[in-house]
């Protein structure tokens, strides 16, 4: 069967705030569809992303490693892939990160995952 | 009279300026959480306060300090148990030994994990400031003329970041150290030259940041007493701040040139140079560095007895090697100068104009243009450079500077 990674988009700064109704009513939602895929059998994995203010980017030109505070902000380039690491800290995800072969011509977004 | 409140306050602020960064940096290895440490550590200087005046100053105040504000930060950690994950931290907390004093290797954990490339240099600033120096975020917000709010946000995001990214509270290993360092010399440069050269504003000297700073350079010092770099940058600090009192007269700038060097601090020029020298003898080995480029070129201004005894070919020859390493406009147009004063205005003009474009919207260049012009006698054309460089200076006191000047060509 083919398999998609579903990629999650919207404005940050329009997330519901954490308790209000708005904030529970999306969690609700979230519960039903993760009940949902889950008896059809369609989600293999999936994890929420923390806010993109928490992203560093991590580029190597000329075999020197570059580390930027923020998400990948240039529009020339797409999306190429979605790697889970397991690291013990940011440094050594920086570590992985620069080895990736795509990394000395584009850029490696890391984004910490919501615990659990 | 003398008041009995006075002597126990002035303890506390004197504690507070000497101890406060290596105290917050063991609290923050305990606590593993900024913000539970500095409220611990904020309200052990309250209770100190207090303490202190009935019981006496104690001995180790650092040490008293240590263990009070972790006993508070465990008591907060307590109350706030209904939540699991604090419930591990605090079972960690009992197993830290009763008295505690603050930890050297922390604070060069703190130090480098404040200044870690995964945060923005402003973040980096203001955090360095805040935890390591104990400025209050109000004193950061005004030193580098912003809101206070901007700066309380900065902070609370730059925290968050360590927080949530796990950006990891140690010393750098060994293959990590150089960048790390070079980002950590940035910092505590970038704060002194914002107090020496205020970009804008009236106040050229915002004395307060070059003091921290060279206090900031000394600390890193006294944690990493083998490293070139380090003893390069102090030097390079302390042999532009030996000239504070020469470079305001009456409330104008006074150039280097013109400046009475007897009024040089005589004190901050001889251990600005022994660091330098120590600097190049601890890695003679390796190629010069860019902070022993400047220091070098410091020295030979503090060791010259006027502007026309200046070495200007040699500051020339070493703008050259910087160049090598350092490629800037702004390093161009500097060794510009010097080459005009070794070897005349007018191949100085020439290599001024290489550097024109890039850096038309940077006054100094025109104002160094201005006064290669006013030398060679093209007093039209000075006086049109004048007037631009006005027009892009926004330092109040050097604006009155170049004004003077082209009265004089106008």
């Amino acid at each position: 069967m083919p398999k998609y990674a579903a990629l999650i988009y919207r404005v940050e700064a329009e997330w519901p705030e954490q308790g209000s109704p708005a904030s529970r009513q999306l969690y609700q939602a979230w519960g039903t569809f993760n009940q949902d895929v889950a008896r059809a059998g369609v989600m293999s994995s999936g994890t929420g992303l923390q806010p993109s203010t928490t992203a560093t980017s991590v580029r190597v030109r000329d075999g020197k490693t570059l580390i930027t505070d923020g998400p990948f902000a240039e529009t020339r380039e797409q999306l190429g892939g979605v790697l889970i690491f397991d690291c013990k800290d940011l440094d050594e995800a920086i570590m992985w990160a620069s080895k990736v072969p795509d990394v000395e011509h584009g850029c490696i977004e890391l984004r910490p995952l919501w615990d659990g | 009279m003398r008041s009995v409140e006075e002597p126990t306050a002035q303890a506390v602020e004197r504690v507070f300026r000497q101890e406060y960064g290596r105290i917050l940096a063991t609290l923050i290895r305990v606590f593993g959480d900024f913000d539970v440490a500095e409220d611990a550590l904020q309200e052990a200087f309250i209770a100190a306060v207090g303490h202190w005046q009935s019981a006496g100053i104690p001995d180790n105040a650092a040490a008293w300090l240590t263990t009070t504000a972790r006993n508070k930060g465990v008591s907060r950690l307590r109350r706030e148990r209904t939540q699991s994950k604090l419930r591990d931290q605090v079972k960690l907390e009992l197993e830290v030994p009763t008295v505690m004093a603050p930890d050297e290797p922390d604070l060069l954990r703190l130090i480098f994990t404040c200044c870690h490339p995964a945060l923005n240099q402003e973040a980096q600033v203001a955090l360095t400031l805040r935890t390591v120096g104990g400025l209050t975020t109000a004193e950061v917000a005004r030193a580098f003329l912003q809101s206070e709010p901007t700066v309380a946000q900065r902070l609370v995001r730059a925290k968050n970041k360590i927080r949530q990214a796990h950006i990891p509270y140690r010393v750098p290993p060994d293959h990590l150290l150089p960048e790390r360092l070079a980002s950590v010399l940035a910092v505590i440069y970038l704060v002194f030259n914002e107090g020496y050269v205020a970009t804008t504003g009236d106040g050229l000297i915002r004395r307060g940041l070059c003091t921290e700073a060279i206090r900031l350079g000394r600390v890193l010092l006294g944690l990493m007493p083998d490293e070139a770099d380090v003893h390069a940058l102090l030097a390079l600090m302390l042999l532009h701040d030996s000239r504070r009192d020469a470079r305001m007269r009456e409330g104008e700038l006074v150039l280097l040139e013109e400046q009475d060097r007897s009024l040089w601090d005589r004190a901050a020029i001889q251990e600005g140079t022994a660091l330098l020298e120590r600097s190049i003898r601890l890695e003679a080995n390796r190629p010069v560095g860019v902070y022993q480029l400047q220091a070098a070129i410091a020295a030979l201004h503090a060791h010259a007895d006027s502007g026309a005894a200046t070495d200007w070919s040699e500051i020339a020859d070493l703008y050259t090697a910087l160049l090598r390493i350092y490629d800037t406009p702004v390093v161009r147009l500097n060794r510009a100068v010097a080459v005009a004063m070794a070897d005349g205005p007018d191949v100085g003009l020439r290599l001024i104009d290489d550097v024109a474009v890039q850096l038309d919207g940077f006054h100094p260049l025109h104002a160094a243009r201005a006064d290669l012009l006013r030398r060679v006698g093209r007093r039209a054309e000075a006086a049109t450079a004048y007037a631009r460089a006005i027009a892009l200076c926004t330092n109040v006191v050097e604006r009155r500077y170049l004004t003077r000047r082209l009265a004089e060509v106008g």
